[in-house]
């Protein structure tokens, strides 16, 4: 044996020279401040070629008179920021969406386990969910009042209603793009049950998990803002309830406004999920164009 | 030192055989593979996978498995690691912890080389200190020590079925199923991961069933080589690895054979086309 040994050169050499050759290039790191500037200099262009086409709109004429341009509209947002009134709507509206998406969550999370795992269920109700997911908001909207009443449970459910198969579904997609080698890997080393789920089956369904989370706030945001222009529940103003005063006012100003409120919460979920999501593609490594995977 | 001597010697008198807290009971093959059938699907459609195929391998032994396409060599894998039953039959590695590596490295993408190799070892509830230890120790023996933080993205394909060899280590296996493990790897990245393997093999005394369509490799890795038909899979043939070690791919006794066995396989192949 010992002689065996001394006879063959040992490979360590040649794996280090092959190893430094295979390695992939570490990526320049760039700094934070690059990097914002980055990715928000083509959203500043964005919003100035919006401003300029809006400023056409109303030197073009159009419904004159009721559309005011940036320059009237904008003053309004300035006014309002400095009212209570908008901030105690943005407080409740917020607040709606936090517990509403938080139960729509509980109860998506559980829905989409249940499915993804037991296979009648799958068969059954799937096709059921994603069903759900293509109704428009506002239908639940009625159920909602005519069920709970006009008050802030009939929104909460409307939230619950259209988030909760949305991610339901992102849990669903994800189980079922997962590789079965990597599945019968986990079983060969020994991961069962819990183990299984807590080692392979949650992180590697965690991409497509993140987008159903997405979709899940966009539609239960739809849901949110449907609901409150109906339900007004007095002393408690929403953003909803905001724009509802302006179309009864006629108060365009006001309305854009709100809308533009509503534009900027949605841009700064929308950036934080990017943020996520990002963070995940970066570990798994599909963002490496250089990768050899 | 010849094969058969080393294989016939207890383990405790062989230079560097790392010490088991249970020792295999003596002359008990540590795989054993009783006329084993498997089938898929029913009736007239049912596939007859493999039929009959009986195999045993000796504590320490390293079996190369050759065929052409559809001989059952994967399903075959499966059923020792306890994947799959058998439809008649039994497999059985007397109880041995058994691991399994792939021609795809199967390694968790989310997960660091350390963490991936640690894995099996958080399966078995082994306390953390004790995990960061042997991580450490895995991926030295594969040489891979410097890339312990890597992703797998990060790695070459050769780095990446090291990875997957510590991992396989990771559980303490004493009989290391491998289906194609070097397939996809480039010649030299090949060659030096047999000479790694094999050391690995001989310092651990490890049990290996290594399957391969590449016959020059069958020969260079395995002291045994069995040879399985096609549709169904059964044994044809065995052919003992008698000149000693280390060999390599391209040695006049390897390709010499090599072509033996690969002229066994042709007969195979023809009689299909028939």
């Amino acid at each position: 044996m010992a002689a065996d040994t001394s006879a063959t050169p040992p490979p360590e050499a040649a794996i280090a020279g092959l190893d430094r050759l295979d390695a992939v290039p570490p990526q320049a790191r760039r700094r934070f401040w690059e990097m914002a500037w980055a990715a928000s200099w083509p959203k500043l262009l964005a919003l100035v070629l919006a401003l300029a086409i809006w400023e056409l709109i109303y030197l073009s004429g159009f419904k004159q008179g009721i559309l005011p341009g940036p320059a009237q509209a904008l003053p309004d947002l300035w006014h309002q920021l400095h009212t209570a009134l908008l901030w105690q709507a943005l407080g409740t509206t917020l607040r709606r969406a936090v517990i509403g998406f938080a139960l729509a969550l509980a109860i998506g999370l559980v829905v989409g386990a249940l499915v993804s795992r037991i296979k009648p269920l799958r068969a059954g109700v799937g096709s059921l969910i994603t069903a759900l997911q293509t109704l428009p908001s506002i239908v639940w909207v009625p159920f909602g009042i005519i069920l709970f009443g006009a008050n802030t449970t009939a929104i909460l459910f409307v939230i619950v209603m259209t988030a909760a198969p949305a991610i339901a579904n992102g849990l669903i997609a994800g189980a079922d793009y997962l590789p079965p080698l990597l599945l019968r890997a986990g079983k060969t080393m020994g991961l069962r049950r819990v183990s299984l789920y807590r080692h392979l089956i949650m992180p590697a369904t965690l991409p497509a998990f993140v987008t159903g989370l997405k979709q899940g706030w966009a539609f239960g945001w739809h849901g949110l803002i449907a609901g409150e222009v109906v339900v007004i529940i007095l002393g408690q103003p929403s953003l909803g309830v905001l724009l509802s005063n302006d179309q009864d006012q006629a108060d365009m100003a006001g309305a854009i406004s709100i809308i533009i409120v509503l534009l900027a919460i949605g841009i700064a979920v929308d950036l934080l999920f990017n943020l996520v999501n990002n963070r995940i593609r970066r570990r798994w490594g599909v963002t490496d164009a250089a990768g050899n995977g | 030192m010849s094969i058969d001597a080393r294989r016939s010697m207890p383990p405790e008198a062989v230079p560097g055989a790392l010490a088991r807290s249970e020792p295999p009971a003596a002359g008990s093959p540590a795989v054993r593979i009783s006329e084993v059938s498997k089938s898929f699907g029913r009736g007239h459609d049912a596939l007859l996978a493999l039929d009959q195929v009986s195999l045993t391998v000796a504590p320490g032994e390293f079996v190369t498995l050759i065929g052409a396409s559809g001989c059952g060599k994967s399903t075959l894998l499966n059923l020792v690691a306890g994947l799959d039953q058998p439809t008649s039959g039994q497999v059985s590695a007397g109880g041995r912890q058994v691991a399994l590596m792939f021609q795809e490295s199967a390694l968790f993408p989310w997960l660091s080389a350390a963490r991936n190799v640690e894995m099996p070892m958080r399966a078995a509830g082994l306390p953390r200190a004790q995990r960061r230890e042997r991580v450490a120790e895995l991926l030295d023996l594969v040489h891979l020590g410097a890339f312990a933080d890597k992703h797998p993205h990060q790695l070459s394909g050769g780095m990446r079925q090291r990875v997957a060899l510590a991992r396989a280590l990771a559980q303490d296996a004493e009989v290391l199923l491998m289906d194609e493990p070097f397939g996809a790897l480039d010649a030299m990245t090949r060659d030096l991961l047999h000479e790694v393997l094999e050391g690995i093999w001989r310092r651990r005394r490890l049990t290996i069933l290594f399957v391969t369509h590449e016959v020059r490799e069958a020969v260079r890795l395995g002291d045994r080589v069995v040879l399985l038909s096609s549709r169904p899979g059964r044994v044809i043939g065995e052919f003992p690895v008698e000149f000693g070690r280390p060999r390599g791919m391209d040695d006049a006794q390897t390709v010499e054979l090599a072509i033996k066995i690969k002229a066994r396989l042709r007969e195979e192949v023809v009689r299909h086309g028939s």
